[in-house]
């Protein structure tokens, strides 16, 4: 127990670099040109589909693996931001660029004001509170004139990106999805491994001990909820772009589910856990559509089998092996 | 001598039971002032309300002759006030340098610059090892804090403390289930770090309150049964009964 026996003092360890590690680096290389050349191997409008919940997961992930906080209610955010995106496109015929703008603002306003409340609150009562606002939107969204109800938008118009680049085809927007989903996990990483994001984990660690730091960590959990509403709301709004169609699913709370699904499968609090997650995911659903509802009993066995099997997470077992953090 | 800590009439109710009672408390500035009692006579809710984790019922406390009673906890310790934990309040996924540069983070006030990288934190690394080499931590400082025996947490948690440069630290049985030895060792840097200045601790180790404070207040049953010091407070009768009247060796 004394704190200075040299027998029983390891060797002291090498530095860690700062900033990003270099396997990292090499990872996030290597997956940017798999992912230009991927539309010729696959259908981009599959791919574009896997990107936006690689978005929606890490995002999500921002929250819950790096804030600790657990939101069941981020449909609402992804929703919203697809719905205002895809009524700007349409309606006021805004280029996409600026209708994804539109959509990604609305989420991030909305996750402004139910983060201010949910945040007052911790654990399952924080995850509840979360839960019922998203609800709210539902409903709104059933109800409300612009958004269609039942029908949703439909046929939402690709427009000429900055009015001027045709988005027409699906290559022209595979890129437009491609820059903008991979900035916003790189912009993710990045908030993960700045000063701020530092406190963040140490709230995340031991919250009265940041408290007691001098920390005001509410407010520091109201701007990562903040942050986590607006990237997901990014996702929702070029995901309506991409299939030119806003719905009450993106809304759903099996929406918000299925977040929370794709990051604890992937692997909370890794940086590529949440991307792996929502692949495997969307796949499935593509896949096994012919399988009909046995595919949301799949998704649960696998849901089940994963918090009994590993906890972490695929890419967080790779990690523990590999001793790499990911 | 002047006050650093002041509480009058300081009052806490829990649904119907009084756990702190009409509790006035002076602590002078400079000293090593220790808050003891037996089991349940409201030693760590005085603490809590003092630090602000718990909201009075009644009573005023200021600090350095501010109305400190309406305050957040985090604003106190922008004060200067740094509490610490009876459970070592380390944070474990961090490395040990981490730790220690968070508290000297707060140097550039709050961190809500999430556009930044890290990098711009650097400049705190060097101050970091200089308070991590004061506690013997030297070649942990890339461990996670996780890793870490029970004595060295404490320690890490002290350095982390000290990074803040507190004027006035309160402090939760530091001395909560170590060995002799580091006992020991704690009260020495306690008795070093006191030298410019206050500190109000709870303690149940006798030995370690007997031999660092400057002054004693006795609790029990939520209210003060004496003050003084040591041989003042050891010798008063209501505090040898009320010890031995709950059982207490």
């Amino acid at each position: 127990m004394s704190t200075m026996d040299p027998a029983t003092s390891p060797a002291a360890r090498p530095e860690p670099s700062v900033g990003m590690p270099t396997h990292q680096k090499a990872i996030f290389v290597v997956l940017l040109i798999l992912l230009v050349a991927l539309p010729w191997f696959v259908y981009p409008v599959f791919a574009m589909k896997v990107m936006c919940f690689a978005l929606f997961a890490s995002a999500f992930n921002l929250l819950l693996g790096f804030g600790g906080l657990l939101s069941f209610g981020h449909a609402a955010y992804f929703g919203m931001a697809s719905y205002v995106a895809a009524h700007a496109a349409k309606v006021w015929g805004l280029t996409p660029e600026l209708a994804v703008l539109a959509g990604t603002a609305a989420a991030a306003l909305l996750g402004l004001a139910i983060g201010s409340l949910a945040i007052r609150r911790q654990g399952i009562y924080f995850a509840m509170v979360t839960l019922a606002f998203a609800q709210m939107v539902y409903f709104f969204a059933l109800q409300a004139e612009f958004t269609g109800g039942e029908d949703g938008i439909q046929s939402v118009p690709r427009n000429d990106l900055f009015g001027l680049i045709p988005l027409e085809s699906n290559m022209a927007l595979y890129f437009f999805v491609l820059v903008v989903t991979f900035g916003g996990i790189l912009f993710i990483h990045r908030i993960i491994h700045s000063p701020f994001g530092q406190v963040l984990k140490a709230i995340r660690e031991n919250e009265p001990r940041a408290v007691s730091l001098g920390y005001r960590v509410n407010r520091y959990k109201l701007m990562v909820f903040t942050l986590s509403a607006t990237l997901a709301g990014l996702a929702g709004a070029v995901k309506s772009q991409v299939f030119q169609l806003a719905s009450l699913t993106d809304v759903h709370w099996t929406m918000s589910g299925e977040v929370v699904l794709m990051t604890l499968l992937g692997g909370m609090g890794t940086v590529f856990g949440p991307m792996l997650g929502a692949a495997i995911i969307v796949t499935m659903q593509n896949y096994f559509a012919t399988l009909g509802a046995w595919v949301t009993v799949i998704q649960g066995v696998i849901f089940v089998a994963g918090v009994l099997l590993f906890r972490e997470g695929i890419v967080g077992l790779i990690a523990r092996w590999t001793k790499k953090p990911l | 001598m002047t006050a650093a800590l002041e509480a009058r009439g300081l009052r806490k109710e829990f649904k119907g039971f009084v756990a702190v009672d009409d509790v006035d408390l002076t602590v002078e500035k400079g000293t090593i002032h220790a808050l003891i009692g037996p089991n349940g006579a409201g030693k760590t809710t005085c603490f809590n309300l003092l630090t602000k984790f718990l909201s009075p019922t009644a009573g005023r406390i200021t600090y350095e002759g501010r109305d400190i009673t309406r305050l957040s906890p985090a604003d106190i310790a922008r004060l200067g006030l740094v509490r610490s934990f009876q459970i070592s309040a380390v944070f474990p996924d961090l490395s040990v340098l981490e730790n220690v540069r968070l508290a000297l983070q707060r140097q550039r006030g709050d961190s809500y610059d999430f556009w930044r990288s890290e990098r711009v934190l650097s400049r705190y690394d060097e101050a970091a090892r200089g308070h991590i080499d004061e506690v013997g931590l030297t070649e942990f400082a890339h461990h996670r804090a996780a890793e870490l025996s029970y004595g060295r947490k404490r320690a890490l948690e002290i350095a982390t403390t000290l990074a803040l440069e507190p004027q006035m630290l309160l402090l939760d049985e530091p001395m909560a289930g170590m060995g002799q030895e580091d006992v020991e060792r704690i009260s020495a840097l306690i008795r070093r770090i006191a030298k410019n200045r206050t500190i109000l601790m709870v303690e149940h180790n006798l030995n370690v309150v007997a031999s660092l404070s400057d002054r004693i207040t006795v609790l029990a049953r939520g209210e003060v049964l004496a003050e003084g010091d040591y041989a003042t407070v050891s010798q008063a009768p209501e505090v040898i009964e009320a010890y031995i009247g709950a059982g207490h060796d």
